[in-house]
């Protein structure tokens, strides 16, 4: 919707990628979480909406999230993608993207969905799913293996189980919760690109991971932000929460 | 207001016996003939005797020993002696269903004042939405002539099954429970096979809610209201094929062939223009486009069972809250007024009911099985309009929320419960009454508390 021109570099352009087709589970919010964290920072920061009827996916964004959907909506969303493969050119040249849930689908190699046919994907993360026998529901916890992150916590809600290839890293080991439902491990990572089943939204609940991403956009180190007292809290109760 | 030919032809359908159609449409009832009983059917009939009396007694039981209303029990036990109760029941009543994500309760509540206007009416009034609640609600008035149902979107084919109701009125669609009910799409074919079964059901459908619109578009007798649609993120793309939609807002049209149907009722600003094209006033004593538009759908079923419009528009002005949506009572010894949100489109509507005000604001969001366990869906609602409001955040998903607002920049304050909210230091200064925003469950205790007071 926003297209607004590149004038100014110092300004974030955070994409919201086709929230028409992923953005189930109030997956703007990781949107709102990185704009807001750049703010409190004094940087400036544009959350640049691009829905399924754009052209193709502008280039020029400095962070790209993808949210989650159904399975009609994830084949659609990976045909807007291909085309004009703008996502491929940015993860080449380094630019962060977040998957989650049937983003974390949608980037990886391919996916089979409830009907029992094959999907590719994106090919970004070497991360390949199919369905599983039931659905995995209810808190997630993590540790995570990017450095300085620690526990990640979530809400997971979804059917398909994933496997990481060779040319992908998991995002972490699971604590409690499904994950992947492979290797006791969680979400999927190359280079820039995260993937994880982790909601509620994943960066607002884990503001390590958020600033992990902003940190790779901003190309260097970010200060710190004082801490909340109810995020504190919320992290501390929902680690505690089973199920 | 005054009904057309069209809505007033097919009135008095289902009224004991078969109904067959001829292609005009015209109906006529087939007498049974009268013959000795079968085995079979004393059987069937002492069954469902046995049923009603075991179900009236697990009732009283219920009622007796304090565990609530009995309702649900009853209508359970006797549903279990007797599968095809419910058919049984309704097969001497009309009968409206009312499904939809929001405003079920309210609906039923005006469809079942609009319907006491021409009789007796009956009515799940207490929200409990599947069969066992029908069944219930039903054998505590056997002799209705009415009954308005509220039925979960989900469960509507399993009521479909068993009897074609009069008129079936689908609200709107929309995220909510992800965890629970399944993704929209799914809902939506769910209620689409649902009147795939009552090809005879007259369907009243909200013509501005693409989903609503895949549902009923492909049954023979749909009525379309128009009142708008003000959270449109669910209908984004065509429900059938996925496309983008263009003009979401307007007269769009898909490359698949479905399209906005042409409104019969149209609900503006300040009422309801009807079918024959008058324009009626809605000043209702609830507030908000949402209730003039339930009003409408409440209107439209009554016009279709021949119910006189005056009479029935009278009626449903005189509704003022339905299940304690809206009221105005007291809690903790503060005035309230109290308000459901439970998805990001009631948040919204809500949200915009007490924008008009300054008044101290209550938000409290739990997540147990009803609610679903997934709060991410705050983040779908625009609580950056709070800035400025002094809230007060409570219930098991307080600090989910307090998070939420940190972003949006609003200010609030983490209680330990609504009492305590209510008491808080930052609101006693001001004797205006607090808006108390809860989602599901924390709403329903919010009501019980207040019924014992
Ligand atoms: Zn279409």
């Amino acid at each position: 919707m926003t297209e607004a021109p590149l004038t100014d570099e110092s300004t974030v352009r955070i994409a919201l990628v086709v929230p028409d087709l992923l953005g189930t589970y109030g997956d703007r919010g990781n949107a709102l979480v990185l704009a807001q964290r750049l703010r409190w920072r004094g940087y400036r920061a544009e959350i640049v909406t691009v829905l399924s009827s754009a052209e193709s996916l502008p280039e020029s964004c400095d962070i790209y999230l993808l949210g989650g959907g159904e399975d009609v909506a994830q084949q659609a969303a990976v045909s807007f993608l291909r085309r004009g493969n703008g996502l491929r050119r940015a993860v080449d040249s380094g630019t962060a993207v977040l998957g989650v849930c049937g983003g974390l689908q949608v980037l990886g190699t391919r996916f089979t969905t409830g009907d029992g046919k094959h999907h590719a994907g994106l090919g970004l993360v070497d991360i390949e799913t199919r369905p599983g026998a039931d659905r995995a529901i209810g808190e997630l916890g993590t540790r995570s293996e990017l450095p300085g992150i620690g526990v990640l916590t979530g809400f997971e809600n979804h059917l398909g189980r994933s496997e990481v290839g060779d040319d992908a890293r998991p995002l972490g080991r699971v604590l409690h919760g499904t994950g992947n439902g492979a290797d006791g491990v969680e979400g999927g990572v190359t280079g820039r690109v995260v993937c994880t089943y982790l909601h509620g939204p994943v960066l607002a609940r884990n503001p390590a991971l958020a600033d992990t991403v902003l940190s790779w956009a901003v190309g260097a180190p970010l200060d710190g932000l004082p801490d909340f007292p109810e995020l504190e809290r919320l992290r501390a109760e929902r680690t505690r929460v089973r199920g | 207001m005054t009904d057309t030919t069209r809505q007033g032809a097919r009135g008095g359908q289902h009224h004991g016996g078969e109904s067959c159609s001829r292609p005009s449409g015209q109906r006529w009832r087939i007498v049974p003939p009268r013959g000795p009983e079968t085995g079979r059917a004393t059987l069937h009939r002492l069954r469902t005797g046995l049923a009603l009396f075991a179900g009236r007694l697990a009732t009283n039981t219920s009622k007796r020993l304090g565990l609530g209303s009995g309702g649900i029990i009853g209508g359970r036990v006797a549903l279990a002696l007797q599968p095809e109760l419910l058919g049984e029941l309704v097969s001497d009543k009309r009968v409206v269903v009312i499904t939809g994500t929001n405003g079920k309760t309210t609906t039923t509540h005006m469809v079942a004042e609009t319907l006491r206007a021409a009789g007796e009416a009956v009515s799940n009034a207490t929200g409990a939405n599947m069969l066992d609640g029908h069944v219930a609600a039903l054998m505590t008035r056997p002799r209705a002539d009415f009954a308005a149902l509220e039925v979960d979107e989900l469960h509507l084919a399993q009521l479909t099954e068993r009897f074609q109701p009069a008129v079936l009125l689908l609200l709107n669609l929309s995220r909510d429970q992800l965890d629970r009910v399944g993704e929209i799409r799914s809902v939506e074919a769910s209620i689409r096979q649902a009147l795939a079964k009552a090809p005879r059901s007259r369907v009243i459908a909200n013509a501005d809610d693409p989903n609503i619109v895949s549902a009923a578009f492909d049954h023979p007798d749909v009525v379309w209201v128009s009142g708008g649609c003000r959270w449109k993120h669910d209908a984004l793309n065509c429900p059938r094929c996925g496309a983008f939609l263009e003009e979401v807002d307007g007269e769009w049209k898909c490359v698949c062939g479905l399209r906005r149907p042409r409104p019969d009722w149209t609900v503006d600003d300040t009422g309801l223009i009807a079918p024959d094209g008058s324009h009626e006033e809605l000043s209702l004593p609830l507030p908000g486009q949402i209730n003039r538009v339930n009003a409408t759908f409440a209107l439209a079923a009554s016009t279709a069972l021949d119910v006189a419009p005056r009479a029935a528009l009278e009626r449903v002005r005189a509704v003022q809250e339905a299940n304690g949506r809206y009221e105005h009572t007291v809690l903790a010894g503060r005035t309230v007024r109290l308000l459901l949100a439970k998805n990001p489109a009631s948040w919204l509507e809500m949200l915009d009911l007490v924008a008009d005000n300054t008044r101290p604001l209550v938000l409290v969001v739990n997540s147990r099985e009803a609610d679903g366990h997934d709060v991410s869906w705050l983040w779908d609602i625009d609580f950056e309009r709070l800035a400025g409001r002094t809230v007060l955040v409570t219930g098991e998903r307080a600090l989910d929320l307090a998070v939420r607002l940190r972003y949006a920049e609003v200010p609030c304050e983490v209680t330990s419960d609504v009492q305590q909210a209510l008491h808080s230091a930052s609101i006693t200064g001001s004797d205006q009454p607090a808006e108390v925003i809860a989602n599901y469950t924390a709403f329903r205790d919010l009501f019980a508390k207040r019924q014992r007071q």
